[in-house]
């Protein structure tokens, strides 16, 4: 790892101070070594554009007026915290939930995508396509694209259009386009390779509304300023439910969007532990998870220097997981770069696991996660064993109604 | 003993070898009144075996032959060098197996590689740069490396002679189109059409304009691609870019399993 990381010597060496204070990403998009614009030529002037429209935008009042404005009456924020108080008792611990899975669109990608369409208006787009692997981010820009009157057009691996039928569906009824994606490995790598060559063809009239804090500065910023309110009402409810703060806060990690919205208000909370939760999907072997922080090396994907998942010639490689939405290949490039400083840990768990608290917290708690969430309840409990009698704070992303028609529900596994 | 001051010599020496091969395979045909002809084609398709014949066969009928090194993730091809790509990662072509099939080709036309950044960074910038000198390499093409980023990589090229070209598009502001132009070594590469390769390219005037104001911009030749397939399109823009690069028609016509150097002489001759 350590030779691939050293192409990049050149690059800054940032500390945690410098990501609490503000000044990261830099000027060129990176944290530490990882992040950066690596682009077709094409889009670089539609990438300056975002970035001036980006600045502007976070420090416009009337821009975030807006935006606090939908959050509140349309997404429906604040979303509550939730004491679980049986899955606590049962694992030993306190646990609380963040229930993003209560948002309008079931998950947390609705506070990204309100706002970048938002943003979209701002600078005048005509059009905007969107990837999405589980369909909780296609969801969310089809619905706020019919909100704002916004053309739309999301790619969809093909194997994800079938596993989260449900999503395809409300897609397609919210209006927007569904481009099935039948080339790579038909899922959400494919799904945004497609996307991005759609911008290629388009970038002048054409917004990317991208789904999670991974792709080209300034998307990992963007994105993580978007679900930042999710760790900052999180750390407010906590401190007033306890009169303290969690002793760890966990979530679940593909590209890392939920993940950085929920870490990033504690990253000056020295004694907050972070805790990332990976796809471990079925095995230790490339293919078979899709746990890149654990197990990738750096390298180029999507437009951003982070972690990857790829063999010794930089072709990267097919993923696994029963989340779709943690399915990828990459991950976003702060998430590389609080690893590298040791200011979170990143962990995997099977998709075996991930059912199995997916299910546990459905019988004690009466809230069905989705699967992607339910990686950070098997995280959690974990964390539980080693930790007895901690504050717990899980980032329960999504619901989970859209796994549903997934062959490994509890009924099929309850059978002998 | 020539010592340090000897080996700084030589490395001035061999700084330009590269981007010189190309300007020259370039100047001579536009001294002879036509357009040079950049060639493409995705290493090992349509299949390895038979690869380096196919390489010197294109070698013959064309300035400058670039190779493709196939990429899992090709995110500016369209679909038919994406579909190249695939079956040459199917058959296993990795960076180490051009490299060798380049320097056993030993093809007197210049060769350029166009790579994705990912396939070099697992290689290392350095050991690559030096590779690819070995074997011949003229220049580089990085699809994926804006300018603002290039520069481990071309200071690793630098060093050993190996041009490293810069792409340029229609919707390139005028100031960043000199700043790219000035650093491109060997030619500059003219996107002649938003999209992926292969895609529709833009015809008559706007073409036309966006090529002069390219050659007006440059110090060095300028090859017009992405979308060039007839030599119709060919004579629309001679005399507006000193060259065209060909790659996935000269794709398409393999996967036909036609003749490539006779599509390249019809392209050529009109």
């Amino acid at each position: 790892m350590s030779v691939a990381r050293a192409e990049f010597d050149g690059a800054p060496s940032h500390t945690l101070d410098d990501l609490t204070a503000g000044r990261l990403p830099d000027d060129r998009g990176r944290f530490g070594p990882f992040g950066g614009r690596f682009v077709p030529e094409i889009l670089v002037p539609a990438l300056d554009r975002l970035e001036l429209a980006v600045q502007e935008a976070l420090s416009d009042p009337s821009f975030q007026r807006d935006l606090s404005r939908e959050l509140r009456t349309w997404v429906g924020r604040p979303t509550p915290l939730t004491h679980a108080r049986r899955m606590g008792e049962a694992w030993g611990a306190t646990v609380y939930l963040k229930r993003e899975d209560l948002t309008h669109t079931g998950a947390h990608k609705i506070n990204n995508a309100i706002g970048q369409a938002l943003l979209a208006c701002r600078v005048g787009a005509r059009r905007i396509v969107a990837e999405t692997g589980a369909g909780q981010h296609g969801v969310a820009t089809a619905a706020a694209c019919a909100r704002l009157g916004l053309p739309c057009t999301i790619y969809m691996g093909e194997i994800d259009v079938e596993r989260q039928a449900p999503n395809a569906d409300r897609i397609r009824m919210l209006g927007a386009t569904l481009i099935k994606v039948r080339g790579g490995d038909r899922t959400l790598r494919a799904a945004i390779d497609e996307a991005l060559r759609d911008w290629v063809t388009h970038p002048d009239s054409t917004y990317y509304l991208l789904g999670s804090v991974v792709g080209p500065h300034p998307y990992p910023l963007l994105v993580r300023s978007l679900q930042t309110v999710i760790g900052t009402e999180a750390r407010a409810q906590h401190l007033e439910r306890e009169e303290a703060l969690p002793d760890v806060a966990v979530a679940c990690v593909g590209g890392g969007s939920n993940a950085i919205g929920l870490f990033h208000p504690f990253l000056a909370d020295a004694d907050v532990a972070l805790l990332g939760v990976e796809a471990g999907g079925t095995g230790d072997h490339l293919g078979t998870h899709a746990a890149t922080i654990e197990r990738g090396t750096p390298g180029v994907l999507h437009g951003a220097y982070s972690l990857l998942l790829q063999d010794e010639n930089g072709q990267i490689q097919d993923t696994h997981s029963a989340a779709p939405g943690l399915d990828y290949p990459g991950v976003g490039p702060e998430h590389a770069f609080l690893e590298s400083i040791g200011r979170a840990r990143y962990t995997s768990v099977s998709d075996q696991e991930a059912m199995a608290a997916r299910d546990e917290c459905c019988v004690l708690e009466g809230v069905v996660p989705a699967l992607e969430s339910a990686h950070a309840l098997a995280g959690a409990k974990r964390w539980a064993a080693a930790n007895p009698g901690t504050r717990i704070l899980v980032g329960l992303s999504g619901r989970g109604d859209k796994d549903l028609a997934l062959p490994s529900g509890p009924r099929e596994r309850e059978r002998p | 003993m020539t010592g340090l001051a000897g080996a700084d010599r030589l490395a001035e020496a061999t700084h330009d070898a590269g981007a010189d091969r190309l300007e020259r395979a370039i100047r001579r045909a536009t001294d002879s009144g036509r357009p040079a002809l950049a060639a493409f084609l995705t290493a090992g398709f349509p299949e390895p075996k038979g690869f380096a014949d196919l390489l010197r066969a294109v070698s013959d009928a064309a300035e400058i032959v670039e190779i493709g090194v196939p990429f899992s993730d090709p995110m500016a091809d369209g679909v038919t060098i994406q579909e190249s790509s695939r079956r040459a990662l199917e058959y296993g072509v990795t960076l180490g197996w051009i490299l060798e099939t380049v320097a056993r080709a030993r093809s007197s036309t210049p060769v350029v590689l166009m790579s994705y950044l990912n396939p070099l960074l697992a290689r290392g910038l350095a050991d690559f740069a030096r590779q690819a000198a070995e074997v011949g390499v003229a220049g580089l093409i990085v699809p994926d490396l804006p300018y603002e980023e290039c520069g481990p990589l071309r200071s690793a090229l630098s060093g050993v002679g190996v041009a490293l070209v810069q792409l340029v598009t229609p919707i390139t502001p005028p100031e960043r189109l000199r700043l790219l132009c000035t650093a491109s070594d060997g030619f500059v590469y003219a996107v002649t059409t938003a999209g992926t390769t292969g895609g529709d390219t833009d015809s008559g005037q706007t073409l036309r304009g966006y090529l002069d104001r390219v050659q007006a911009a440059s110090p060095v030749p300028v090859l017009a691609g992405f979308g060039i397939r007839s030599a119709g399109q060919v004579r629309e823009i001679a005399g507006h870019t000193d060259g065209i690069i060909v790659g996935s028609a000269l794709i398409e016509v393999l996967r036909r399993g036609e003749d490539p150097a006779a599509f390249l002489r019809r392209l050529r001759d009109g």
